[in-house]
């Protein structure tokens, strides 16, 4: 459910006039809900940014979503560390 | 790599049956077809984060993991906090805790985006972050309410750039 949530809460943060990039850990919940830019990332549910502990992963992942934003051939899924 | 078979088979099957199709993007619906495309550099934007961890302060009211549908609201955090401080309320029991009750940052990377803004990465780190619950089967007040009120409050501190969170 909190990917739904998340894609929910992104559409209408896009929608305000915001660019907004999310993390997905669940593949077929976020083709459904179609946010304009994801990165699913091949980690645990409740593990977005990979490891407690290891901050040099939490900044590539955030490097790698941070990367889709100029994107706009939305929506966007690509697949960290592809 | 999570999947659905990772998780419980109670939930799973919920999942299986739950009719996330209704969400999907409709034609013509301005707000699930909206793009923003970026106006600045990465470097000079300021970025806010946005979770779904059920995070709250000590001194916020915590989620209310009793209402049916799912909490729709959410807690305000000021980016000068410590998020180690920062206090976990879910009812899901569909993922593993352990790590972001290590480690906040796993959900709300509010040092690893600082550290950005520290090396220039980054233009500036919003003042004000936001976390939801994500149990919300029931998402209309989520869709109406509560997410549009924090994209007015992201609006109005000037935000360019939102980085969002599941768990």
């Amino acid at each position: 459910m909190c990917n739904q949530s998340v894609g929910l809460i992104q559409r209408a943060i896009e929608y305000a006039g915001i660019t907004t990039v999310s993390i997905s850990l669940l593949r077929e919940i976020t083709e459904k809900i179609r946010p304009p830019r994801a990165l699913f990332v091949p980690f645990p549910l409740g593990y977005p940014l990979g490891e407690p502990g290891n901050p040099e992963l939490q900044t590539n992942v955030m490097r790698a979503a941070f990367a889709l934003l100029s994107r706009n051939d939305c929506p966007v899924l690509e697949t960290f560390g592809n | 790599m999570a999947q659905f078979d990772d998780i419980e088979l109670v939930e799973r099957l919920f999942l299986k049956g739950y009719p996330f199709s209704k969400y999907s993007p409709r034609p013509g619906d301005p707000v699930a077809n909206a793009v923003t495309p970026l106006r600045k550099p990465l470097d000079q934007c300021m970025i806010a984060l946005v979770t779904t961890a059920g995070l709250s302060l000590p001194d916020q009211p915590p989620f209310d993991v009793t209402i049916k549908m799912g909490d729709s609201s959410f807690r305000e955090f000021p980016a000068g906090i410590s998020p180690q401080l920062l206090e976990m309320n879910q009812r899901s029991w569909s993922f593993d805790q352990a790590g972001i009750l290590r480690e906040r940052n796993l959900a709300l990377p509010l040092d690893r985006l600082k550290e950005m803004q520290q090396r220039g990465e980054i233009g500036k780190v919003a003042p004000r972050h936001y976390s939801f619950m994500g149990s919300i089967v029931g998402p209309t007040k989520l869709m109406k309410e509560s997410a549009p009120e924090v994209a007015r409050r992201l609006r109005g501190d000037n935000v360019d750039v939102v980085f969002l969170t599941p768990v």
